[in-house]
């Protein structure tokens, strides 16, 4: 049966290593594939800048949402007890600074973690139900001892024989196809 | 230096490695630590603890009922010891979880490998235990369905707000924060884990399950690009604040005028004290996990010996706080603070004093032997005695300087009731229910980060 680019996803070459991945992802990004995603079961240092992803911006989020919980936190303790309700105990001033400092530094943190977590699974787009590369048989050890290179079919370098032999010359031990 | 002076000196043994000799594979590392769940066969052992934990549970639960039907008059509070058990064991339990978020956070940043077999099983710790920490000051309050408008600033009917000024409130953020972080970072570390046990679950339910909480991860480079990083900045945000919760809390105490209390000493001694208490909880708890599950390739003499040194320095620390409490009495010049020196140490409390000495300083200083870090006999009996000693130093900080301050006629002693002591054993069940269950279901060991360890880019070499 023959495919249609359409019903592709992409094709996925399954490896060995992680060495041999890495590898085979800097000679993809060298052919000038660029639309691709590599898959591995653990953190491979210089694998993401391999198939050109430069760098997160979570850090800025990370920052904004600090300053926003310092914020908030300082400016409701002071709203509430200089503005909302002022209350005289023992002629201490009402705006204390020093004694807000303990609940604007929690905020601060709690506003930046949850923040962070949120964020990145915002910019994963997970949860997801449903990816086509988990309809590739042997996919499943990539959460456990499989490495695998998958460019897809929205490449404009893409073509189903071109890219399968090159694939096939990187010592893959399978290429497969990913349905949609 | 010459030959014949080195011979006479001791032979230089290697540490052992982070990996024992049976993982060798990314493999072999996935089959062990799925294998602990994913089967049916549970250990005996297993059931043992759980049900010991389950009806420690129930008595909590009976506890916690009474106290609510009859009030906190069942337990032995009265003035002027108006804070007893409850606030003992709410900063017994912080204590220990401190130690789970030091070797997640602080570890992390410091580089230390060492952490990758221990941190995910800590953070399960630390989770249980400030669970166990909160229900002491909640069930405190008598009437916790009320105690909404007094500790959350929330607009309600009475315009009434918290007052900010107050350590208690400063505790009610920090602690609720330290759980919110602990728990957002412990399962950001589990997702690739369970990945790993949907993919290779064989039941359709368990498959499910795992799946739903694994969110679709998929090893995509990308994600994990910003999953490290995400994990870099919750460490770096869960450091200063693990080391601002116990300061917290201990301002509880030096905020106020009490002789004993009142002393700067306090953030820096608490923090060690909790580290301590808490290295000693995860050795109690990873020793026989250890053996049950046949860890030991994972959790080697390594982990346990560096466990030894941190606990160690965190006690000298400690024991420094101790000698600095000593020193301020008689260095202030404070008829109050040398009489309550005088008395914690030789009153009616003065057992207890010497006791915790015993315990927090003189028989850990058998970490100092390199053969004693590395018995796993002696790591379980120096640990159960810190944290015994741990609860010491709460029992006699919180008591002494109550029982007798200022005033004589005031003076009276403290006896626990029968309800305290259940409440207090109803949280150790509570805590040793939900460990065992979290062992039982979700991945006890951080597999991805074990993998890291394995040798990489070596072959072209």
């Amino acid at each position: 049966m023959s495919e249609t680019e359409s019903d592709t996803y992409g094709l996925m070459a399954e490896f060995e290593t992680p060495e041999e991945l890495l590898e085979a992802a800097k000679l993809a990004y060298g052919k000038g594939y660029r639309t691709m995603d590599a898959y591995s079961p653990l953190p491979i240092h210089g694998l993401a800048a391999a198939i050109g992803f430069h760098r997160t911006n979570l850090p800025i989020l990370t920052f904004i949402l600090a300053l926003t919980g310092a914020i908030v936190g300082y400016g409701m303790q002071y709203w509430i007890q200089v503005i909302d309700f002022p209350v005289n105990i023992g002629g201490r001033p009402l705006h204390s600074g020093p004694m807000f400092i303990p609940v604007t530094f929690e905020l601060t943190i709690l506003f930046a973690a949850v923040g962070t977590f949120v964020g990145l699974w915002i910019r994963n787009g997970l949860p997801m139900p449903y990816h086509p590369v988990f309809n590739v048989a042997g996919f499943e050890r990539a959460s456990q001892d499989r490495f695998f290179l998958c460019i897809e079919s929205a490449d404009p370098l893409f073509d189903a024989e071109g890219t399968r032999s090159f694939l096939g010359g990187l010592n893959p031990v399978e290429v497969s196809t990913v349905d949609q | 230096m010459s030959e014949s002076s080195t011979s006479t000196r001791q032979q230089y043994t290697p540490p052992p490695p982070e990996l024992g000799p049976g993982q060798t594979s990314h493999t072999s590392i996935t089959e062990k630590i799925t294998s602990i769940v994913l089967t049916p066969h549970t250990p005996y052992q297993w059931f043992i603890v759980v049900l010991i934990g389950l009806m420690l549970v129930g008595l909590l639960q009976v506890s916690i009922a009474y106290l609510l039907y009859e009030g906190i008059g069942i337990w032995g509070l009265n003035v002027p010891v108006g804070w007893g058990f409850a606030i003992i064991h709410f900063v017994w339990w912080i204590g220990i979880g401190h130690a789970g978020t030091l070797i997640s956070a602080i570890l992390l940043l410091f580089r230390q490998k060492w952490r990758t077999s221990i941190n995910r099983s800590a953070e399960a710790m630390t989770i249980f235990a400030v669970m166990c920490a909160g229900m002491f000051p909640l069930i405190h309050t008598g009437r916790p369905w009320l105690a909404a408008y007094w500790l959350f600033p929330y607009p309600n009917s009475m315009a009434v707000w918290p007052q900010f000024r107050s350590p208690l409130i400063w505790d009610v953020f920090a602690v609720s924060t330290y759980f919110t972080v602990s728990l957002v970072f412990w399962f950001l570390g589990m997702v690739p884990d369970l990945a790993s046990f949907r993919d290779r679950a064989k039941h359709r339910v368990t498959r499910v399950i795992y799946g739903v909480l694994a969110m679709g991860w998929r090893g995509s480079a990308v994600h994990w690009e910003r999953y490290e990083m995400t994990s870099l900045m919750l460490a770096g945000l869960a450091t200063p604040l693990v080391l601002s919760v116990h300061s917290v809390i201990s301002l509880d105490f030096s905020v106020s005028i009490l002789p004993g209390w009142h002393t700067t000493i306090f953030p820096p001694y608490f923090v060690a004290g909790a580290i301590y208490a808490g290295f000693a909880m995860v050795l109690l708890l990873l020793i026989p996990i250890r053996r049950l599950y046949g860890l030991q390739d994972f959790i080697t003499l390594r982990h346990l010996e560096n466990m030894g040194k941190v606990m160690l320095t965190a006690g000298l620390i400690v024991a420094y706080g101790y000698f600095m409490e000593q020193f301020i009495a008689w260095y202030s010049a404070s008829v109050y603070e040398g009489f309550m020196m005088q008395n914690r140490m030789f009153g009616d409390y003065g057992s207890f004093y010497w006791a915790l000495i015993l315990c927090n300083i003189a028989i850990p200083q058998f970490l100092w032997s390199k053969r004693v870090r590395r018995n796993t006999v002696w790591l379980m009996f120096i640990s159960f005695v810190i944290s015994v000693g741990m609860w010491l130093e709460r029992f006699v900080i919180v008591i002494t300087s109550l029982h007798a301050d200022f005033m004589p006629s005031s003076w009276d002693m403290f006896y626990p009731t029968f309800w305290d002591w259940a409440t207090y054993a109803g949280t150790i069940g509570f805590f040793l229910f939900a460990f065992f269950l979290f062992v039982r279901g979700m991945p006890v060991i951080a597999a991805h980060e074990i993998r890291t360890l394995l040798p990489f880019g070596k072959k072209e070499k």
